[in-house]
């Protein structure tokens, strides 16, 4: 399968590429990474020098399962500590070696105009593929008005992106920062400002624990602690739904997308295309089991595409978005109801602790006197928490009504007609029709 | 090393002083904190979880491991010590594959239960280890109770009670605590002298003094501590075992494996112990299979257990058996001795196949025979009360209890293998020594 793809006119061979961040910091990592197999690289974010300077101790805390299993991170590094002739010198080196992979030059200076116009004809000479601008950093740069502080306020989104856009021959991407109430906001700005992609999400800001015997936070440098940004499959969701707001919203029709967020396997990858992205950025996962995974991701996406008959990335590409929809739209006259697979069902009773407990009281602890649990149509409200908690895959299932059927919790037949809350006699603001 | 496994006749020091450490090291070793997590991270935490109805002693297992998987062992701990004071050796030695595992439902979905025997371990391990003690007393009421027996019964049944309050003495007929812990527990199973730490840990409880070498019959009677105590709790055990009587011409040949394994407890150095080249134990519960393995591991060439029903009916779980076999020791089923010859020099025990009647259910004995060579034989086919069951009400050799544990004599309690309720479990055992002690309790405040 061919998975060559094609964002803002940057072709990689796939849709697979190395957001900024560490494993983008230097010529060696990219060039391991580029022979391991990897589309392409959004660098490391390059800054004015003096180059900044990093803590002396830990940079990363970690959210783990019992097993150690790396469920979500966060880091409170900052962006390169090298000098930027370093980075610009490896990067042209980079693209000159590898002419097939897209190379993405990640930027942050303040917002002074003449920060940006001294800085982009640099880049330029690069012959790198493209900008990226990091909005997104919630933690330290942000305290210096760049990052996050810039990615918070559309306005100064807009009129830094139109600086720069002046300033550079380059596609422009605009790195969001999901610590804002309404992503729509920053990203209609950066397209406003000339921006020809979005890309999201940067980290989450977020303390991920505290030391219970010192009181810090932690990663602890000394004693303190200060928030970070908080990355890898914990966050998948929260940029699931901002990629799909941007997909969806009206006002940004058809513009580009790179997807960016927890994506750990060639799936979630798959989730992000369907929402909407073009291409999908990977960070956390490359940072927990090293460069390799990029074969798994490629292999296990052409096979699904070969599964599916889909014949090029772009076809997956804001598939699920004509799905996406506002809960008002949602169809009331659905109904399904849980069922338990007698067979499969090892009686740990969890089904029932969470529906008895903190649900609807819709399961059944004995079945003829004995230890086993059974839905009761009459209570089941179809919420899907038994389904959440049951640790065998499959023993319970939603099954959908059949129209005509008896919903025996409502005594009423399921209807096949469409019916949403907009019409809803319940609804104080229900559309009537006319009489 | 001075003889071989294949050394002739009953001789010592078959094996490597390496061999014997290795093979007499501990059986299940503890799990890191790492393995425990992951372990515990396992556990469904089931509503009104089968685990638990299956334990004896009803230890609320789905707590403990959950408090174990956020680290708090000595949180565990004390939710295995409030069900169980001896939750440490239970940890042990609990056939746990017929119990709480064998409830778990993780068996039922993919035969790989959470091993919560090694989590309680873990667990109580944490707590003793550290030398705490989580229960406290508040001091003596003034009321004297008598227990008889420093087994688990014995133990659990003082403690609840010294916990109560109240000042316990317990008559122990032996110069050591821990009746069965101390001398019926395979070696493997409780190294590093774990039987007689417990105790130690046990005892801190204060308000328990031990009488040593004090044997009910001989030295006191039940009527002498009925009237010195305000109770008396008999958690005696089984004292004497079944016999075997085959044909031996002048020798005694056979020996008791319960003995067998209380000397393997009991000595320092394994190379001391003389064993047979060729080991036959009669018998199909945990005594044989404690007693076949073991000789197994102090260098016998060959050893046999010989059960005279099928194998299904044998009261050693199935992995007891598979250990078992796991080991070298070969199980033959259906099959009773007869008689012990001598040919060359060499012992031979002639056995027949038995075979159950379909319709009588009685084990018949028929006319196929075979013999195998054997120069040590152990008979493990159960144990038995001494006399000294007229004054109770009694049935199968044992004393009667009600749901209270009490006997039919006023003022007694009982508990243990002593008693014709449960299975011969220490776990059952402990049970019933708290539950008694709790019943005592209730009998004496409501006076």
């Amino acid at each position: 399968m061919n998975l060559q793809s094609e964002f803002l006119g940057i072709k990689s061979p796939n849709p697979f590429w190395l957001a900024s961040a560490p494993p983008t910091d230097k010529e060696y990592n990219v060039r391991r990474a580029f022979e391991a197999g990897w589309g392409g690289v959004v660098w490391k974010t390059l800054g004015l020098d003096p180059h900044i300077v990093n803590v002396n101790g830990p940079r990363y805390g970690a959210v783990w399962g019992p097993d150690r299993r790396l469920l979500g991170m966060n880091n409170i590094e900052l962006i390169t500590d090298r000098p930027l002739q370093i980075n610009l010198d490896e990067i042209k080196i980079i693209k000159r070696d590898y002419p097939d992979r897209a190379v993405i030059v990640s930027l942050m200076v303040p917002c002074e105009e003449d920060c940006w116009k001294s800085i982009l004809p640099k880049v330029d000479e690069t012959e790198a593929d493209g900008l990226e601008l990091n909005f997104g950093c919630p933690h330290g740069m942000s305290e210096r008005g760049m990052g996050s502080a810039v990615g918070q306020v559309p306005d100064y989104i807009e009129m830094v992106t139109r600086w720069v856009k002046s300033n550079t021959r380059m596609p422009v991407i605009v790195k969001l920062t999901p610590n804002i109430t309404d992503i729509r906001y920053p990203a209609r700005a950066a397209f406003k400002g000339g921006a020809d992609a979005v890309s999201l999400i940067n980290t989450v800001a977020s303390i991920v624990s505290v030391n219970l015997d010192t009181f810090s936070p932690e990663p602890s440098i000394d004693g303190k602690g200060t928030h970070g940004g908080y990355c890898g499959p914990a966050v998948k969701p929260i940029a699931l739904n901002l990629v799909s707001q941007i997909a969806r919203d009206p006002e940004m029709q058809n513009k580009d997308i790179s997807g960016i967020g927890g994506v750990t396997t060639w799936r979630d990858a798959a989730e992000f295309l369907a929402l909407g992205a073009g291409n999908v950025q990977v960070c956390t996962a490359a940072m927990t089991y090293g460069f390799g995974i990029i074969s798994e991701l490629t292999s296990g996406l052409s096979n699904w595409m070969r599964k599916k008959e889909i014949n090029s990335v772009s076809e997956i590409v804001g598939k699920a978005i004509p799905n996406v929809t506002d809960w008002q739209y949602l169809n009331l006259n659905h109904v399904t109801k849980a069922q338990i697979d007698q067979d499969l069902c090892i009686k740990c009773g969890r089904c029932y602790a969470v529906c008895e407990d903190t649900s609807h009281q819709a399961i059944s602890k004995t079945i003829n006197g004995e230890r086993g649990f059974e839905v009761i149509d009459e209570e089941c409200v179809a919420c899907n928490m038994c389904i959440n908690v049951c640790p065998v895959e499959n023993c319970i299932t939603m099954r959908d009504l059949e129209t005509g059927e008896v919903d025996k919790r409502t005594g009423q037949k399921v209807s096949d007609e469409y019916a949403n809350w907009t019409t809803h006699p319940n609804n104080p603001s229900s559309v009537k029709a006319a009489e | 090393m001075s003889n071989t496994k294949l050394s002739p006749g009953i001789v010592s020091a078959r094996l490597s002083e390496e061999d014997y450490s290795n093979n007499f090291s501990d059986a299940y070793p503890g799990f890191s904190n790492y393995e425990a997590k992951v372990e515990a991270d396992r556990c469904y935490f089931c509503y009104d979880a089968p685990c638990i109805s299956a334990c004896p002693t009803e230890i609320n297992i789905p707590l403990f491991i959950r408090q174990i998987s956020t680290e708090m062992e000595e949180e565990a701990a004390k939710t295995i010590f409030d069900q169980n004071i001896l939750g440490g050796m239970c940890a042990r030695v609990c056939p746990t594959e017929t119990l709480c595992e064998e409830a778990c439902v993780r068996e039922a979905a993919e035969g790989k239960p959470v091993k919560i025997g090694r989590l309680q371990r873990y667990a109580t391990d944490a707590t003793m280890n550290s030398n705490i003690h989580p229960y406290s007393r508040d001091g003596s009421n003034g009321k004297k109770i008598a227990v008889i027996g420093s087994g688990p019964a014995g133990l659990a049944c003082s403690h609840r009670l010294a916990m109560l309050g109240y000042d316990v003495e317990i008559f122990e007929s032996k110069s050591k605590a821990g009746g069965l812990n101390e001398y019926g527990i395979a070696t493997y199973k409780s190294v590093d002298n774990f039987a007689s730490k417990e105790i130690d840990w046990l005892l801190k409880i204060g308000g328990i003094k031990i009488n040593f070498n004090k044997t009910l019959g001989t030295d006191f009677s039940i009527d002498e501590l009925r009237k010195s105590f305000d109770a008396v709790f008999i958690g005696c055990g089984l004292q004497d075992t079944n016999k075997i009587s085959i044909h031996t011409g002048s020798e005694q040949f056979v020996e008791d494996a319960v003995d067998f394994i209380a000397d393997l407890r009991q000595v320092n150095d394994f190379s001391s112990l003389p064993i047979g080249r060729n080991v036959v134990v009669i018998g199909g519960g945990m005594t044989a299979i404690d007693a076949a393995v073991q000789s197994q591991l102090l260098g016998a060439e060959k050893v046999t257990i010989i059960y005279r029903r099928n194998l299904d009916n044998m009261s050693a779980s199935q992995k007891e058996q598979n250990n078992a076999t796991s080991k070298g020791v070969k199980i033959i089923a259906n099959a009773i001795p007869t008689a012990i010859e001598k040919e060359n020099n060499i012992h031979k025990l002639k056995l027949s196949y038995t075979e159950v009647d379909n319709e009588t259910g009685q084990l018949k004995e028929l006319n196929q025979t075979f013999s195998i060579e054997a120069d040590q034989i152990f008979c493990a086919i159960g144990q038995k009360f001494n006399n000294l069951l007229d004054v109770f009400q009694s049935k199968r050799g044992k004393i009667v209890i009600d749901n209270d544990g009490k006997t039919s004599v006023k003022n007694v309690w009982a508990g243990g293998d002593c008693v014709d309720k449960g299975e011969d479990l220490t776990v059952s055992a402990v049970a019933q020594g708290r539950d008694a002690a709790q019943a005592i309790h209730k009998s004496i405040i409501s006076k």
